[in-house]
């Protein structure tokens, strides 16, 4: 205590407050929560009963917000495999993939990435964001270019940071913007595009076919992430670049068990011939602990089934066109103009009137994501909605007179 | 290209992007002063690399605060 003392009559200059950089998101929050609006940020689900509805402050509430896309969490062999993994393996690993954290489970999952893409080489790690974190920052380093669409999700960004190559955003997707970016770069450095199939905040889809021809012009290498397509997108639930004809092309696929694979996860696959040894020096991928016994299990047994969901595809692609129509119709300004993906992003007039709305909703009995600067592009406030195969058409109706109701009590249409 | 030509050049792109008429100088800053966000950063480097067929990496955006910082670099950029 007097040593404390002392010490506060030593110092030099008044003490700093790490903090003071978060005043004016703490003061926009106080700013919105003053209105009386229910905090759109800490919403809890009490219970979950099926893929597609929870209990929410007591409420049956319709779920349009998880990206639960092949709603596979309740998927009754799933589950049962999760349970037997728990019985056999136990809780958790307690271990890196290199030491002690690779179990059978692992690899299983893995041989199960590689029967799904139809590739060489599947590296799982414990997250998604980790995914993307250390393929990209292992690969492009100090030297290297990363020209990538500047609507690129956090992970991919972090990625880029972390691994002190040259970043070169361009406009998205804007192939002459991306070519003229690959075409300025130095002769001799190494080249890495970075792209997603589908834009989360949008739901709008990249031209890959074009943008990759291109990259593969300029000799770069093709990162593309597809992990809001998985499962769905394509013949055979590949993704978008499946889905165009140009996989053979994409160098790395990076992708998640946390949406339509229905746990928590993420993955890269490849046919590059020297793969393995990413498993030796990718820092995300070594230094945390490997996902439990029962998620690699559940995560194994849904991508299993995944590979024949044709039904649950086609249900899914006519609950997108149903809600995107049902919802111009209702006068909502959306995303995009077709359907494109499973997302439907409504775009919001402002943040204040999009926290209305999404309060609203709730009140009706459903879930959408509110999504707000500084993640969504242009600035926009939206409500995105992310389908399920098990969304029913009548749920799907029910959906548009919720939204219909909620918009016309909050003054949007 | 001598400095003085390569901020003009820069200084005719800016004018679209300068929307509250500032005087720019070499101390004039694009967050502060030009009050530019992320979007706005994106289009105006864009017309930069496209005038003087360059690249302004983010890495070295991040050195750039004030626009004769800028002129320094695409001047370093383009010789």
């Amino acid at each position: 205590m007097t040593d404390m003392l002392s010490h506060a009559e030593d110092r030099l200059s008044p003490p700093s407050d790490l903090f003071s950089k978060f005043d004016a998101l703490i003061e926009m929050r106080r700013e919105l929560l003053s209105t009386g609006v229910t905090d759109p940020f800490s919403l809890v689900m009490e219970r979950v009963l099926s893929p597609t509805v929870a209990l929410c402050n007591g409420r049956e509430t319709i779920l349009l917000g998880t990206y639960n896309y092949m709603g596979m969490t309740f998927d009754p062999d799933v589950i049962a495999a999760g349970k037997q993994a728990l019985d056999d393996f136990g809780s958790g690993t307690t271990g890196s993939r290199v030491l002690n954290g690779t179990y059978a489970g692992h690899r299983a999952v893995e041989q199960a990435l590689c029967d799904f893409y139809d590739m060489d080489h599947a590296m799982v790690f414990s997250t998604g964001y980790q995914a993307n974190l250390g393929i990209i920052s292992t690969i492009a380093g100090k030297g290297d270019y990363i020209v990538l669409d500047i609507d690129s999700h956090a992970s991919i960004w972090d990625g880029c940071k972390m691994g002190d190559a040259e970043v070169v955003p361009f406009k998205h997707n804007d192939i002459e913007a991306m070519e003229k970016r690959l075409r300025r770069i130095p002769a001799g450095a190494g080249k890495l595009v970075v792209l997603e199939g589908v834009y989360s905040m949008l739901g709008d889809i990249a031209p890959l076919k074009e943008m990759i021809a291109v990259a593969k012009k300029y000799g770069a290498m093709v990162l593309v992430d597809e992990a809001h397509s998985m499962g769905f997108i394509g013949p055979n639930g590949r993704g978008v670049a499946e889905d165009q004809g140009c996989l053979d092309d994409v160098d790395f696929v990076i992708g998640t068990f946390s949406k339509s694979v229905g746990t928590v996860g993420g993955f890269c696959v490849s046919n590059h011939p020297k793969f393995e040894i990413m498993r030796l020096v990718c820092r995300p991928y070594v230094f945390t602990a490997s996902l439990p016994p029962s998620v690699v299990a559940t995560a194994a047994t849904s991508i299993r089934k995944l590979m024949h969901g044709e039904a649950k595809r086609a249900h899914l692609w006519e609950n997108s066109r149903v809600l995107h129509k049902g919802l111009r119709d209702a006068g909502f300004q959306l995303g995009t103009e077709t359907p494109q993906s499973a997302i439907i992003a409504v775009i919001m007039p402002d943040l204040e009137r999009g926290a209305a709305m999404w309060e609203a909703l709730l009140h009706e009995g459903l879930y959408v994501n509110l999504a707000r600067p500084p993640a969504t592009p242009a600035n926009m406030t939206l409500l995105r909605c992310s389908l399920c195969a098990v969304h029913s058409a009548a749920q799907v109706q029910q959906i548009i007179g919720m939204f219909t109701r909620a918009g016309k009590t909050v003054g949007i249409i | 290209m001598d400095r003085e030509e390569t901020s003009a050049r820069i200084a005719a792109l800016i004018e679209p992007f300068n929307k509250k008429g500032v005087a720019v100088t070499d101390a004039t800053r694009f967050t502060d002063d030009l009050e530019f966000d992320s979007l706005t950063v994106m289009d105006f480097v864009a017309a930069i690399e496209d005038e003087f067929d360059i690249i302004i990496s983010m890495n070295q955006q991040a050195e750039i605060e004030n626009y004769g910082q800028l002129v320094d670099a695409v001047v370093k950029l383009t010789n």
